[in-house]
Parts: structure tokens; C-alpha cells; sequence
């Protein structure tokens, strides 16, 4: 199948690595990647701290690019990127055609381990990471997505990996775009929690399907000079240790 | 300590963390409250389905709230009650307080309500010279330590049972080392003197059936059985949204509130009252008053997206969700409802002037939205309330005052908005970032930054006083992908 690669633009400049890593994984699924280097942002930083103009305008962008390619599905190795991208409806209440654009866009738009589980339904073998991890459900994935057992599907996938449960994983590691930044005492409070059952499990790995969370919990982990590493979904897949 | 306002929500949060006693008492909330309403919920065979009800009868009574006002006055009278009506708190406020005075009473006893905590009345009725006793224990202890509400249910979370114990020692005459059933003992026999004196007693309403004209009051302490019953007056005080069509609606939302507030199945008590005593069952109050409160409330009705505000029946499913509010309790949000539901009644309670804060008050986490028992998307109305803040535009639903723009905020959203939409630009972008953070960056990663370099980029400041920073990768991967991901990994 062929499919046209949303990156996004946390994965772009701060954790390119990940970006590979999705490739390299939709590539052993039997995927032709195409990557169209017109995009930038879906415009979710604007969405969310009420700039409903300028989100408009990344929306409207996004479509206009992602409409030229004649893959079948956009894929991104975000929850919380391709949330947004379900959302562009929203910003325009008043103008039909822009609507029915978003929603054509919108249904053909995935994030990685949904795509790999629920739309290819293939296993992705050869992978392998030795130790146990925990996976994070980020909320826009969990929540707006409906990404649950997808993930935790392909984690059980890879050899010698030993996947726990952790206690709250579905609670918000504190990282919420701007709030990060406005209320940073709140939104360290909350990663500190998620950081305690991490912690207490033992881990080598916190895994999750969103950079921007990685950034957050894994911020915090270097912080503390902790020794477990903050690890995408599509690095973990991709690993062969 | 400072007045806590809803504009200084960051400052009160910080005092909040800062509070080990207050982090001792917010500890257990979570995992307390939202394990008990997971096992409550489990038994209901289709908890989806009687959301859906719920929302859908919250829906009907929204769209047609005059038509079912005008029923529910009509129908309340003709069984003996009197209605008020009040566009505001001041109104509702002199309602009451004239009320009282007419019938001589110098104290009145209440039960727990949060429309009463809304409009203040407490306060009106001490003006007056009207002693109110609030008689759920939990108000009671937030009336003795002169502090207000912190939770909707639980007004009195915050407070462990040592500043209870201490705070009945120094009011109430108990020993400082009581232990709770010395305390709730000596509670009771108070509130039962006061009980027996009262003879106007006043109340809120969970409730209200437009087809009969009856109110439903939830609780499990007993005190407002007492309250409705035992004086000859009873004013009943509620927000004109707390109505449902028919009688049998009442089924669905006894299914969904005791659920999703206390974990409980059900309360202890149901108070359904119709009308004044009547032969041949001589129960209910001689008097009964029904003060419909507006108070901001026909405002959120006028917008689509607000509108669904109103359809909150006061659960506390979404405070005890809700992970800001776990951290920083209830005061910090500085007003009388607290937690994701006050964060967007509140800004629109007092106009988004006064509450600016509050909208940014979450991280968008949608905790909330899973367990509203009537399906209220609270993050759809925080973003709402962000962008009228935005765009300076009320639409004549939020506030007629409006908020000063951020000017630094909306001038960073306009140059991000220019730069990333042009491919050019935004590769000019990443390598400026490149270039200046070599300041600060380290083995790829940016640690603490402070004095100069924060004040010039405040978000990484804050950032960065807590967590560690990504730097910005030397190839990102649109580089990388040129160079040599298209050509199946192998560089040109």
C-alpha cells in the first residue's frame, strides 16, 4: 500500500530518529513511503490556545498538500497530530466545501500503530528489544483515537521484550502543548506521578505513540538522572537488540 | 493569605504545591473516589446508553427551557408552592433575605447547595442580621473555619481530620485529640438543637420535574430531610437549568449522579417534594418557596457550544478526573466551582475578565469528558472560551467585558503562523535554531536555562527549570530523508 508520511514537525526537528524509524517500519510492512517536504505543522499549537485563524490556515494547508498525493492513507507517528488533523472540521462551521475536504482527509489519516494493527493487520516481525517496558497511553490518542490495545498488540509482537502495565497509564503525563509552559510546577506535579510508577516498575523503556509526551516524560527522566529512556512506538518497533 | 481569585489561579496553584498539608489531604482523592465509581458504574448494565439518555433529555430541556419553566411554575404552584424569580444573585439573594424577614426568623438552617454558595447568600443573610447554620457536615466545617467549598460534593476534601479535630477544639469546645465519631457526634447534637429552633429552612434542588412541579434533593446525612420538613417555611433556591420534563426522567439521572460523585449507587436519601403538606399525609413544610435563579445561566444558553454547560448536574465526577485538580485542589481555582467544570462556568458565571486563567487551567487531557455522566466535551468549551479570549469576541454568550489581548502570546502565534506555513521559511527557522542554541545545547540536550536566555524565551525557561530540553537535531529529517531515506536508506 502506498502511503504518504505525516511527520510532523516535533518529530522533524527535535526527534528526527523517530521519524526513520517510522519509515523503516511501514517499509517492512510492505509500504511504498512517499514524503512531501511542502509540510510543516497541522497547526494543533494554534488550535488549542485559541488562535482559530491561524489554525485555520495550517488546516487549509495540510489539506491542499496532502490532497495532490494519490496514496491511500496518510500516516503519523503522532496520536495528538492526527487528532488534530480529525478536528480540522471544527474550523469551518460555516463553509461546507472546506468541511467535506477535511472530512475526505480525515478519514484517510492514521496514527502509525493503528494503521499497522487495524488497517494493514500485519505483524511486524524481526524486531527485538530486551527488557521490560510500560506504555503511556497519551490522551489524544486514547481518548479522541481510541488507541488502546493497537500498540500494546505490536509491543507483545517484539522479541525478548517483557511489556507491564502500569498503574494510571491512562493518566495525563502533564505535558498538554502550552500548559507545559504556563503551568509548569502543575505539569511537572503531574509527570512526577507518572514518573513514580515508572520508576517502581523497573523499566528500560516508558514506550508511547506521541513524541510530544516522550519529550515531557523523558525531559523529566533526564532530569533526574534516571536510567530508563522515553521511547516511541515506531523506535521500539524498529529496534533489533 | 491572599484573596484567592480566579484570575490568580498560578499563583494560587504554586501555594497549593507548595502545601504539604493540602498534598496529604488531595492524596487519596483519585484513586478513593474514582475506584468507587468505577465499581458503581460496573453495575449498570449499559452505562453508554444512560449517558446518552441522560444527555438527551439535558438536550431537549435546553432547547425548549422557557416551555418547561413556565410548566414547572405552573404545575409547582397549583400544588401549593410559591415561585420567585430572580435574574441575578443580588436578586435572589433579596428574595431570600426578605423572605426570612418576614417571617422574623434570625436563623435559618441550610443544606448543602451550591447555587446558594454561587450567589453568596450566606453573606446577604448576615447583613441582615440572619444567622445561617449550614447543616451537612462538611459545610459546616468549611462554615466554622470560614472558608468556602473546595470540592462540589466534598466540600471539605482538603481538610484532614487533624485540622478538623483542631479546628471543633477551638470553635466548638471538643477535645483537640477527638477522634471522628467524638466529632461527628458533637456535630450532631448541635445541628439537632438547631434543627428543632429553626423555622425556616433553606435548601438547593438536584431536581426539578416540569410535569408535577416537584424537586428532588440528593444526600446521605439526613440533614436535609430535616431541613425541608421539620421548619414551616422551606425555600427551596435553584438554577433555572436543573430541569427534566417527566417524572419517570428522574430514573436515568438517580442512575448516573450517585454513580459518578460518590461512587455510591445511591444516596442515603431521596427527598422528593411536591408542593406544601397536604392531607392526607401531613408531610412537607407549611410554606414552600422555589427561587429560580437566571444569574448568567439564559447567556450560555444563547450559544450552541456553551449551551451544554447548563446540562451539569453537579457530580464531581470530572473534579475527582481531573489530574490539575488533583495537584491543586479546589481553592486554587479561585470561585465557587472548581475543577474542569468550574473552568468553564466560572469565566462565564463572572465574564472571561475576571477569570482569564481559567480556560488555560488544563492540560486538554479529556479525562473530564470520559466520566461526565452527561457527556459534557469540557475541553470543546475550554478551547471555545480560549479563542473568544483570542479573538476579543464574545458573541454576546460569555461576558460583555472584555479581556486585554495577550499581546506577547498573539504575536508569537502570528510569527509561528507566517514562518511554518512556508516550506522556505520554516527551514530558515530550523536552522536559526540550530545556530542560537548552541548557547545552551549539550550532548542534544538543552538543561537549565536561566537568567538572560530565559527572559528572552520564556518558554524554554519554564521548561527548562524542570525538565530537560530536546535540542533541535542537526539533520532533521526532512535533511534526512533527502540525503537518504527516499532512496530505501541508502544516502546518494
Amino acid at each position: 500500500m502506498k502511503v504518504s508520511l505525516f511527520v510532523t514537525c516535533i518529530v522533524d526537528q527535535l526527534f528526527p530518529k523517530v521519524g526513520e524509524c517510522t519509515v523503516n517500519v511501514l517499509r517492512r510492512a510492505g509500504c511504498e513511503v512517499e514524503f512531501d517536504d511542502r509540510q510543516t505543522c497541522c497547526g494543533q499549537p494554534a488550535f488549542n490556545s485559541g488562535y482559530r485563524k491561524e489554525a485555520r490556515e495550517f488546516a487549509e494547508r495540510f489539506i491542499e498538500i496532502f490532497e495532490q498525493s494519490d496514496a491511500e492513507a496518510i500516516v503519523s507517528p503522532s496520536g495528538s497530530c492526527t487528532a488534530m488533523v480529525k478536528h480540522f472540521h471544527e474550523l469551518f462551521p460555516d463553509d461546507p466545501a472546506w468541511r467535506e475536504r477535511s472530512e475526505k482527509i480525515a478519514a484517510k489519516t492514521y496514527e502509525l500503530g493503528t494503521f499497522l494493527v487495524d488497517v494493514l493487520g500485519v505483524e511486524i516481525s524481526g524486531s527485538a528489544f530486551d527488557g521490560r517496558v510500560g506504555f503511556h497511553d497519551a490522551c489524544h490518542g486514547l481518548r479522541d483515537l481510541g488507541i488502546k490495545k493497537q500498540p500494546r498488540e505490536l509491543l507483545q509482537g517484539i522479541d525478548k521484550i517483557e511489556l507491564v502495565e502500569l498503574p494510571d497509564s491512562e493518566v495525563c503525563c502533564g505535558f498538554g502543548g502550552t500548559f507545559s509552559v504556563k503551568y509548569p510546577e502543575i505539569s511537572t506535579q503531574m509527570v512526577d506521578r507518572k514518573i513514580e510508577n515508572i520508576e517502581a516498575a523497573d523499566l528500560r523503556a516508558i514506550v508511547s505513540c506521541d513524541s510530544s509526551c516522550l519529550m515531557q516524560i523523558g525531559g523529566r527522566l533526564s532530569r533526574n538522572g534516571s536510567k530508563v529512556k522515553a521511547m516511541h512506538l515506531a523506535e521500539i518497533l524498529d529496534s533489533h537488540e | 493569605m491572599q484573596a484567592q481569585t480566579a484570575n490568580n489561579f498560578d499563583k494560587n496553584a504554586r501555594a497549593a504545591l507548595a502545601d504539604p498539608v493540602l498534598q496529604g489531604a488531595l492524596q487519596n482523592l483519585a484513586s478513593t473516589f474514582g475506584t468507587r465509581r468505577k465499581a458503581a458504574i460496573a453495575t449498570v448494565p449499559d452505562w453508554e446508553a444512560s449517558r446518552e439518555t441522560a444527555r438527551s433529555i439535558k438536550s431537549e430541556v435546553l432547547g425548549k427551557l422557557d416551555k418547561y419553566l413556565g410548566a414547572f411554575a405552573d404545575n409547582a404552584e397549583a400544588n401549593g408552592a410559591k415561585i420567585h424569580w430572580a435574574k441575578d444573585a443580588k436578586e435572589a439573594c433579596s428574595i431570600v433575605t426578605g423572605l426570612v424577614k418576614e417571617r422574623g426568623a434570625q436563623m435559618v438552617v441550610k443544606s448543602k447547595s451550591m447555587v446558594t454558595e454561587e450567589i453568596h447568600l450566606n453573606h446577604a443573610l448576615e447583613a441582615e442580621g440572619v444567622e445561617p447554620v449550614e447543616t451537612d457536615l462538611g459545610e459546616w466545617i468549611i462554615q466554622l473555619a470560614e472558608e468556602t467549598p473546595s470540592h462540589i460534593v466534598v466540600p471539605a476534601i482538603h481538610k484532614t481530620k487533624r485540622q478538623i479535630a483542631e479546628l471543633f477544639a477551638e470553635k466548638v469546645g471538643t477535645d483537640k485529640d477527638a477522634n471522628v465519631d467524638e466529632l461527628t457526634a458533637t456535630a450532631r447534637r448541635i445541628l439537632r438543637q438547631k434543627f428543632a429552633e429553626a423555622t425556616v429552612g433553606i435548601s438547593g434542588v438536584n431536581f426539578g420535574v416540569a410535569e408535577t412541579g416537584s424537586i428532588l434533593i440528593l444526600e446521605n446525612e439526613g440533614n436535609v430531610r430535616l431541613t425541608t420538613s421539620l421548619p414551616k417555611t422551606h425555600i427551596a433556591v435553584m438554577g433555572i437549568e436543573k430541569l427534566l420534563p417527566k417524572f419517570t426522567d428522574l430514573g436515568v439521572f438517580l442512575e448516573l449522579l450517585p454513580r459518578s460523585g460518590t461512587g455510591q449507587r445511591l444516596t442515603a436519601y431521596q427527598s422528593i417534594i411536591t408542593g406544601t403538606k397536604k392531607h392526607p399525609d401531613h408531610e412537607g413544610p407549611e410554606e414552600l418557596h422555589i427561587v429560580l435563579v437566571d444569574n448568567g445561566r439564559s447567556k450560555m444558553l444563547a450559544h450552541p457550544v456553551t449551551r451544554q454547560s447548563l446540562a451539569c448536574i453537579r457530580c464531581g465526577a470530572c473534579l475527582n478526573a481531573c489530574p490539575v485538580y488533583q495537584s491543586v485542589g479546589g481553592h486554587a481555582y479561585g470561585a465557587v466551582y472548581p475543577g474542569p467544570i468550574g473552568a468553564v462556568i466560572t469565566p462565564q458565571l463572572q465574564g472571561l475578565a475576571k477569570a482569564k486563567q481559567l480556560p488555560y487551567a488544563s492540560s486538554l487531557c479529556g479525562a473530564c469528558r470520559e466520566v461526565c455522566p452527561v457527556k459534557i466535551d469540557i475541553p470543546e468549551l475550554l478551547l471555545h472560551l480560549r479563542a473568544e479570549i483570542t479573538e476579543g469576541t464574545s458573541n454576546g454568550a460569555v461576558t460583555d467585558e472584555k479581556v486585554a489581548r495577550r499581546r506577547g502570546e498573539s504575536i508569537a502565534f502570528r510569527l509561528y503562523s507566517s514562518m511554518w506555513k512556508t516550506p522556505g521559511r520554516y527551514r530558515f527557522f530550523q536552522k536559526l535554531a540550530r545556530t542560537s542554541q548552541r548557547l545552551v545545547a549539550r550532548d542534544g540536550k538543552i538543561g537549565k536555562v536561566s537568567g538572560l536566555i530565559a527572559s528572552a524565551a520564556p518558554p524554554l525557561g519554564a521548561w527548562t527549570a524542570w525538565r530537560d530540553a530536546p535540542a533541535v537535531a542537526p539533520e532533521s529529517f526532512r535533511e534526512k530523508w533527502e540525503r537518504k531515506l527516499k532512496n530505501g536508506g541508502k544516502a546518494e
